[in-house]
């Protein structure tokens, strides 16, 4: 059927960021297929550059609010791993125990606040606060729980405070802990309605069919650990393993003509992060509490529709609450030791040495793998950095499905086919904020 | 009364202002039953063609695009509300600002560089007139609350300029100097309840300096604890860039203002 489409979506809603879809089709064929990053650049590699390490996390945190946490542990993994430090056990609980509540938060944010009003078809959430009020509101009262667990742990979520290299300014008290179990575990009966409502939603009204299998990456591991803040390895669907030292060679950066942005691509023509990417991989190693939601969603096989991103996110959210919950118990019983507190400033230089080096941080941040790369100089000051956001790797993959799904709905009105792409897009999540910072982003000057 | 209609921009930022506001649980719907929420680009599709009551803007200003942008919301808004160190002091975006903007372009994006326009960084009342500022990185969210109080009743608001010093007083922490660290307290804006010296960090300044620092006190304090001014100055150009670099260029003026 010859037939021409053709999309513009300037300024993409409800996704962290900026971001503008071309699509042009020409007598029935795909001519041109974009996802354009209009963000403004800030430069956070170039300024790096003279900054002492211990500076790093206060800074790259600020990449982007809604990743704030992962920025930071993947910013001191970085740091640590090119001045030689090794975290205590203590130390490395704890900050997986923030890594669980920022991708609780963020996922939460993206299903309730920015997916929902898709399905519900509505434009936003505003709409929603009328006809679905009690929605709404356990959404805002999830987000509030992790904002809230946060603030005890580390200060406050968005630009943490109390997370540095070496450990944590301020550890928790031990009434500290009782109230952040307190606060996570009266999370559990609004997850559960979480999982009723989405399981209650119907293929194809709500989730869209289609389906394209590609290269799942992420973090593996060697024991039972679903891998989120440490890995083995970084590992692919196809089977290849990678060194995070040689992050390079997974994501092998390159550019393409239809499109604006430089790519990634490691054994396929595409791959793609996040949490779908995590459950085929991982899927096995997910806490007990989590599988059973797996199973009532039916993710409990390979997924390949990009679209059923979101079904993983709360597959996760169910991981990272009961895993969160594990660390504390395992935290209450065992006590904290108070002598690992950290003395900022420049009592850190005696009691961390540094020395020249080079470290790479890679940590499963909400939306895929995140590299922080630093060289350091005698002082412990910044020579080199380079940063690989998981939105970045996933354009390509994004474009790939796009050129697939286009010519399967061609036959549906321009506004359907537009809403279709944004869902695409949204499914994915993408974090056009952090990942504009470090994308080779070619405009198209008209 | 006819609800205000108000609208949420960003520029050069993060973003992390804006989700706070999504932070404030419940409390945030009952801010959205007195106001008419009209666009906020990262939770909304809705647009909105009309005149803003209040506009409420995130991020610096960076990129020629943004100076036209922010010019037209001005012009279609009756109060403007800054909010974040990026908007209100030029904050981490600043530092840009201490490189040669071509050689940063360069090492940041290579031989794609050229598809970037920069312009020096610059907080939003380098630009157009602000009306409120909320300070802090992130912002404070009982102090935005404050704020938005004000500007929905036309109530002037100030920003407390005395030193964070204060607030860590009568917080009763112990003085980080007493430790041996440096921290920016001692000239920062208070209104953050000294957030991060709470918890167990230093003050690095995002609320701006105060009008009018008590500089030999400062200086006596650096010279009591033997601390290195070179080292204080580096620490202060992570969000002070824009101001620290406006006052030495001012005879320059090429960070005029424009209406």
């Amino acid at each position: 059927m010859a037939k021409n489409v053709k999309i513009n979506v300037e300024y993409l809603t409800r996704v962290e960021g900026h971001g503008n879809i071309v699509i042009n089709v020409e007598d029935g064929s795909l001519k041109e297929c974009r996802l354009e990053i209009v963000e403004s650049p800030r430069f956070f590699e170039g300024m790096l550059r003279g900054r002492s390490i211990f500076e790093a996390q206060h800074i790259t945190s600020r990449i982007c609010g809604i990743c704030a946490c992962g920025h930071t542990l993947t910013s001191i993994q970085a740091a640590e791993d090119a001045i030689g430090f090794t975290p205590s056990i203590q130390t490395l609980k704890l900050r997986q125990l923030l890594l669980n509540m920022e991708i609780l938060d963020s996922h939460i944010l993206h299903i309730y606040l920015l997916v929902a009003p898709d399905l519900l078809g509505v434009k936003s959430f505003v709409p929603l606060i009328d006809t679905h009020n009690h929605v709404v509101r356990r959404a805002l009262r999830m987000k509030k729980t992790c904002n809230d667990v946060c603030d005890i742990l580390v200060g406050r979520h968005i630009h943490p405070i109390s997370c540095t290299v070496g450990g944590f300014t301020k550890l928790p008290r031990e009434k500290n802990l009782q109230a952040m179990l307190n606060l996570l575990e009266a999370m559990i009966p609004d997850l559960e309605q979480t999982v009723e409502l989405v399981s209650s939603l119907k293929f194809p009204e709500f989730v869209p069919e289609f389906e394209r299998d590609t290269e799942y990456v992420g973090l593996v591991s060697d024991n039972g650990e679903y891998p989120l803040l440490t890995g083995d390895a970084i590992g692919s669907s196809e089977g290849a393993r990678m060194d995070k030292k040689y992050y390079k060679k997974v994501t092998n950066e390159f550019v393409v003509p239809y499109s604006t942005a430089k790519h990634t691509r490691w054994n396929r023509e595409s791959y793609m992060v996040g949490a779908l990417a995590r459950l085929n991989l991982n899927y096995n190693k997910l806490c007990p509490e989590a599988k059973k939601m797996g199973d009532i969603l039916g993710m409990n096989r390979k997924v390949t529709n990009p679209y059923l991103n979101t079904a993983a996110q709360l597959v996760e959210c169910a991981h990272c609450l009961y895993h969160g919950i594990g660390i504390l118990k395992d935290l209450m019983q065992t006590g904290i030791i108070y002598e690992e507190e950290i003395v900022v400033g420049l009592n850190e230089q005696k009691r961390i040495p540094v020395k020249a080096g080079s470290g790479v941080g890679a940590v499963e941040v909400p939306r895929g793998i995140l590299f922080h790369h630093y060289e350091i100089d005698d002082n412990g000051r910044i020579q080199n950095a380079n940063c690989v956001i998981p939105t970045g790797q996933n354009l390509n993959n994004i474009i790939h499905d796009m050129i697939k799904l286009v010519p399967e709905i061609l036959n549906k009105s321009e506004e359907e086919i537009t809403l279709l792409l944004e869902m695409l897009v949204r499914a994915y999540d993408p974090c056009i904020s952090c990942s504009a910072h470090f994308l080779n982003v070619k405009f198209v000057r008209q | 009364m006819k609800a205000p209609k108000i609208a949420f921009f960003d520029f050069s930022c993060c973003e992390g202002c804006q989700l706070q506001m999504a932070n404030l649980g419940d409390f945030l719907l009952d801010i959205l039953e007195i106001v008419d929420l009209v666009e906020f680009r990262e939770t909304m599709s809705e647009k909105w063609e009309g005149v803003y009551d209040l506009a409420v803007v995130e991020g610096s200003i960076t990129t020629p695009h943004d100076v036209e942008r922010i010019k037209k919301i001005r012009q279609r808004s009756k109060t403007l509300i800054a909010y974040g160190s990026c908007a209100t002091i030029g904050g981490i975006n600043g530092m840009k600002n201490n490189f040669d903007l071509r050689e940063i372009k360069n090492y940041t994006y290579g031989e794609e560089a050229r598809f970037f326009e920069t312009i020096p960084t610059r907080p939003v009342h380098e630009v157009v007139q602000v009306d409120y500022f909320v300070h802090g990185c992130p912002i404070y969210p009982p102090e935005f609350v404050e704020v938005l109080k004000c500007a929905l009743n036309d109530l002037p608001y100030s920003v407390p300029d005395v030193a964070v010093c204060v607030e860590c007083k009568f917080n009763e922490n112990v003085c980080l100097y007493e430790r041996g660290i440096t921290c920016l307290g001692p000239i920062t804006r208070a209104g953050c309840n000294s957030w991060c010296i709470n918890n167990g960090n230093l003050c690095y300044g995002c609320r701006g300096i105060v009008t009018n620092p008590n500089r030999q006190g400062f200086k006596d304090v650096l010279e009591r604890y033997h601390m290195d001014l070179d080292f204080i100055i580096k620490r202060m150009d992570m969000y002070n860039s824009c101001e620290l670099l406006l006052k030495s260029n001012k005879t320059e003026n090429n960070h005029g203002k424009e209406r």
